[in-house]
């Protein structure tokens, strides 16, 4: 049980980690703690504009007199705690995510993974050659309760093809680890939108909208916050999409411009990124404190009015 | 908020239906597109109207019985009715096993038990068959909490009203009926379940007068005193949550008695029920009284329908006799119960899965701290105890915690139910003292089965552990058990004899843990999976050796990351069983040719 501090002025609190004694807030997730110290500590399912969902479970660190590791992400920190953060059960426990997420999803465009697997010695093939990938719609249609028959003599994936229903941005969810940011970001967190929702349970757990459903028959608005949270690249713009699967898309001759919306009077800092002299994404700083990383259609797609969209959806 | 719905009209049924929860309509315009005729992007009626969100698993489930699933346009009907988007409502929708976004056109629906006292029953294939006609959709399910009846089903008729019964073996409820000795079982099958004027003569009613008379402090004091822990699998001390509950500041507190019972090997609390409904509602009630809960909820499995509906007459005649409602035994208390059916989860069972599956919100467990004594049901802190847990506070109040004290260990008080099923002569809940040693437990259920030999033991359910032949002395207690590195966990005692296959069960368990992870969390959602497919590879049994050695070693792996890294009880236990086997077994042993 956390003790009930003084809300309007938190206490500071000392606790250690790795052995060094620091002082912090109380309240303060540990993550914080860590990163104050200079301490590593990998995330995937934490975003700094969303409350923590403390999903993936990569950032568990071992607190003394807990029977379970806790998250870093969300434990608040307390007066005494003792923190260890590489400790061999914390890392047998970020290997061993690492390989399970490794294993079942394409992580190829998740930050970080590459670094930590070797940090971790993480080896996602441990389990076997991927499953053959599910057809479209086809885990979406899966049945909850009823045992889907596992091939034992391949690891099965979450590996599906991309969703490509409108002109505007991709769900390719053969990436998704289900941290759940799209979905609260839609959601009650910014967009109040609730166009998709987590849906199904366990290994057929998946994103969706209303019985999967086109994203232009649900209540989508396309104001792409979901892909500013996406960690994975499972949600992406279709101009960035398709210049990936040209193989053209070339970070290195990117550059960004950071602007000003010119549409309404809000005032949300746009950050226009431009390869080869084309507008290839539009995105907003995380911490500004307008957008908080968040626009509407008209900033983060309306670019189209001044640059036509390369290419339309393929059906 | 702008809610978007693309539907067609739900049928006049589905209306019905869903109006039969929720009222109707106040704005009949607002839900008719075909008088309208147009889109309907807004919700009217605001907070109130999202207020009623608990209302969404109920409208879910009267839709489901009436005509056997949820259609689109039955689905949107439901989020216009609650303001909630029908995205969110497919999430939740979706999250259960008994409902189903398929259309389900047969006459009826069976879920045939796949689990484990059930195939050791024999013919789990059998028993599909024997259900299968042209108007019958067969499906299975994990443990319907009838293993002492074993093999079990449920059949489901859809209509106005949908029936549910339980198919079985016919048994005696409990073999001590009407022994002497007997606390907790004292009046099942003894009185008839929802007779008030029996459950009276019996001595009902008398702990709840006790506690009216004493004060909530004082009843406080006696749960403490006695020593209670609670019966739910957690084995946390009654008295302290009790305590925390009380001292919460916030007004209202909420009561949840936790029936959802679906951990494989479980029926006990189905008995109690079932046979003694008034019992809970006894002690629901000062539970309630004592830590300051105006309002009271049974969360109730699906599958139990029998206990639903004696419960539900029990609770209109305490009504009617003064015992429940605004002012209970005419002493200026307020307290109601209401009954919240569940609909095919394992995962809420766990307390704060409990929460969000009430407030109409995906089952998924909430995080830990903050706990439900400050944080639960409706963000108000919440008092969340067994059926069992909370029918032992009857003996306590009524004669103390001194004569309760006088059954069990020091450390295990009073008595306790354990569902023993399998391969024993008179399957059943036995009600014995703490303490009572496993082998004496068998053979107060009549020993083995004719001529088996004892294989091994499941104690404590799916989520428990193998033990073998060689722990018959062990005594069952929450110290004994626990040094043994076994759990009383929820009172499972399943006896496995020579003939069955325990890579089966094993198999079986590993494909339960899969199939019940609510999927929030990666150890366990992804985990469960490498789980399942190792035991599969390993028993197949014509691995090389060093094949066998890296599948053993991805089971501990994998069992040690579940074990530390889940959020929740089902992810950290999902390796317990599993681990046993294999290492008190040798399941598969490394060394074998
Ligand atoms: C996956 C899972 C399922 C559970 N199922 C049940 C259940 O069906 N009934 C129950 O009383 N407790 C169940 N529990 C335990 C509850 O979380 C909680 O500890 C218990 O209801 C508290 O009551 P008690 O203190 O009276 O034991 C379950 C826990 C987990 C993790
Ligand atoms: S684009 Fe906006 S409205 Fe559409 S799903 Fe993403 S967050 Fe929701
Ligand atoms: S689509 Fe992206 S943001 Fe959404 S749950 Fe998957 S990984 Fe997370
Ligand atoms: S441990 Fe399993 S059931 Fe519990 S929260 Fe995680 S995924 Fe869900
Ligand atoms: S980053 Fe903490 S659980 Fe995902
Ligand atoms: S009812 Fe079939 S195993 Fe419990």
């Amino acid at each position: 049980m956390t003790s009930q501090g003084d809300e309007a002025t938190p206490r500071s609190v000392q606790l250690s980690v790795d052995g060094t004694v620091v002082t912090a807030t109380e309240g303060d997730s540990l993550l914080a703690v860590c990163r104050g110290l200079g301490v590593e500590v990998p995330t995937l399912c934490y975003g700094d504009t969303l409350t923590a969902r403390n999903a993936c479970r990569i950032c568990v660190v071992e607190l003394d007199g807990n029977r379970t590791l806790v998250p870093a992400c969300s434990r608040p920190a307390e007066e005494g705690q003792v923190v260890h953060t590489d400790s061999a059960r914390v890392r047998t426990s970020r290997k061993v995510v690492l390989e399970l997420l490794g294993s079942s999803v394409d992580l190829s465009l998740t930050k970080g993974v590459e670094a930590w697997n070797e940090r971790y010695e993480a080896d996602p093939s441990r389990f076997g050659p991927s499953a053959a990938p599910a057809g479209i719609g086809e885990r979406d249609r899966r049945v909850t309760g009823e045992h889907h028959h596992a091939d034992p003599l391949t690891a099965a994936t979450v590996a599906q093809p991309a969703k490509i229903d409108n002109p505007l941005y991709v769900r390719d969810y053969s990436k998704c680890i289900l941290c759940f940011k799209c979905v609260d970001a839609c959601g009650e967190q910014w967009q109040n939108t609730f166009a998709i929702s987590a849906a199904g349970r366990g290994f057929d757990a998946r994103i969706a909208t209303e019985f999967d459903v086109a994203l232009t028959d649900s209540a989508c608005v396309y104001c792409g916050n979901c892909i500013a949270v996406c960690p994975t690249g499972a949600l992406m713009s279709t101009a960035e999409f398709d210049l990936r699967g040209a193989g053209n898309w070339a970070p290195e001759r990117q550059h960004e411009t950071t602007t000003v919306c010119s549409y309404c009077g809000v005032g949300c800092n746009l950050t226009v990124h431009v390869q080869d002299n084309e507008i290839v994404n539009i995105s907003s700083p995380s911490d500004h404190d307008v957008t908080h990383g968040n626009l509407c259609i008209k900033g983060r797609f309306g670019y189209v009015n001044v640059q036509p969209p390369r290419r339309r959806v393929k059906d | 908020m702008d809610l978007h719905f693309t539907a067609k009209d739900p049928t006049t049924a589905e209306r019905d239906a869903v109006d039969d929860v929720l009222g109707a309509p106040l704005d009949r315009t607002a839900v008719d597109r075909a008088a309208t005729g147009q889109y309907l992007r807004a919700e009217r009626g605001g907070a109130a109207v999202r207020r009623q969100r608990h209302l969404l698993l109920p409208a879910l489930l009267a839709l489901v019985d009436r005509v056997g699933w949820i259609s689109p346009e039955g689905l949107d009907y439901i989020g216009l009715r609650l303001g909630v988007a029908p995205a969110e409502v497919y999430g939740v929708a979706s999250f259960y096993a008994l409902l189903a976004l398929e259309p389900r056109l047969t006459r009826s629906v069976v879920h045939v038990c796949v689990d484990l006292a059930c195939r050791m029953a024999g013919g789990v294939d059998e028993q599909r068959h024997r259900y299968e006609d042209s108007d019958t959709l067969v499906v299975d399910s994990a443990c319907l909490g009838q293993c002492d009846r074993a093999p079990a089903a449920m059949v489901t008729e859809p209509g106005a009203p949908a029936r549910h019964r339980v198919d079985a073996r016919e048994a005696t409820v409990i073999a001590q009926c009407g022994e002497a000795s007997l606390t907790l079982l004292r009046r099942v099958d003894v009185i008839a379940p929802t007779d008030l004027d029996a459950y009276r003569a019996h001595g009902g009613y008398v702990a709840l007068r006790r506690a009216l008379d004493i004060g909530p402090a004082a009843v406080r004091a006696e749960v403490d005193a006695a020593g209670l822990v609670g019966r739910g699998g957690a084995a946390f001390p009654t008295g302290r949550k009790w305590a925390a509950v009380a001292a919460a500041p916030g007004q209202p507190h909420h009561l949840v008695c936790n029936a959802d019972e679906s951990e494989p090997g479980t029926f006990k609390d189905r008995v109690i029920l079932e046979g003694d409904p008034f019992a809970v509602i006894e002690a629901m009630t000062i539970a309630a009284y004592a830590t300051g809960c105006e309002h009271g909820w049974i969360y109730l499995r699906g599958e139990y329908p029998l206990a639903r509906a004696r419960l539900e007459e029990a609770m209109a005649r305490a009504r009617r006799g003064g015992l429940l409602g605004p002012n209970v035994m005419g002493r200026g208390f307020a307290f109601d119960v209401e009954v919240f059916r569940g609909a095919g989860a394992y995962i809420c069972g766990e307390e704060t899965a409990i929460f969000n599956s009430i407030e109409g919100y995906r089952g998924e467990p909430r995080t830990k701290p903050p706990f439900p004594v400050e944080v639960g049901l409706f963000g108000r802190p919440t008092l969340v105890n067994n059926v069992e847990t909370l029918i032992n506070v009857l003996p306590i109040v009524a004669d103390g915690a001194a004569e309760y004290r006088r059954l069990g260990t020091v450390g295990s008080p009073g008595p306790k139910l354990f569902c023993l099923s399998g391969s024993v002569r008179s399957p059943g809940v036995y009600e014995v003292p703490f303490g009572t040693t496993l082998g004496g437990l068998i053979e107060r259920a009549g020993g083995l089965t004719e001529g088996r030999t004892l294989q091994a033991v499941l104690i404590g359910g799916a989520a428990g552990s193998f033990v073998g032949p060689e722990q018959l002395d062990l005594p069952l207690t929450f110290e004994a058990t626990r040094a043994a590195g076994t759990t009383v966990g929820s009172g499972v005692v399943m006896v496995i004899d020579d003939q069955a296959d325990l890579v089966d069960l094993v198999t079986r368990i590993a494909a339960f843990f899969r199939d019940e992870s609510c999927g929030q969390c990666v150890p366990c959602r992804v985990g469960t999976v490498r789980q399942e497919e190792a035991i599969l590879r390993l028993s197949v049994g014509k691995r090389q050796r060093h094949e066998r050695a890296h599948d053993l070693e991805i089971l501990h792996d994998v069992g040690q990351t579940m074990r530390d890294a889940s959020i929740c009880g089902l992810g950290q236990t999902a390796w317990n069983a599993i681990e046993s086997a294999l290492t008190r077994f040798k399941l598969f042993p490394e060394d074998a040719p």
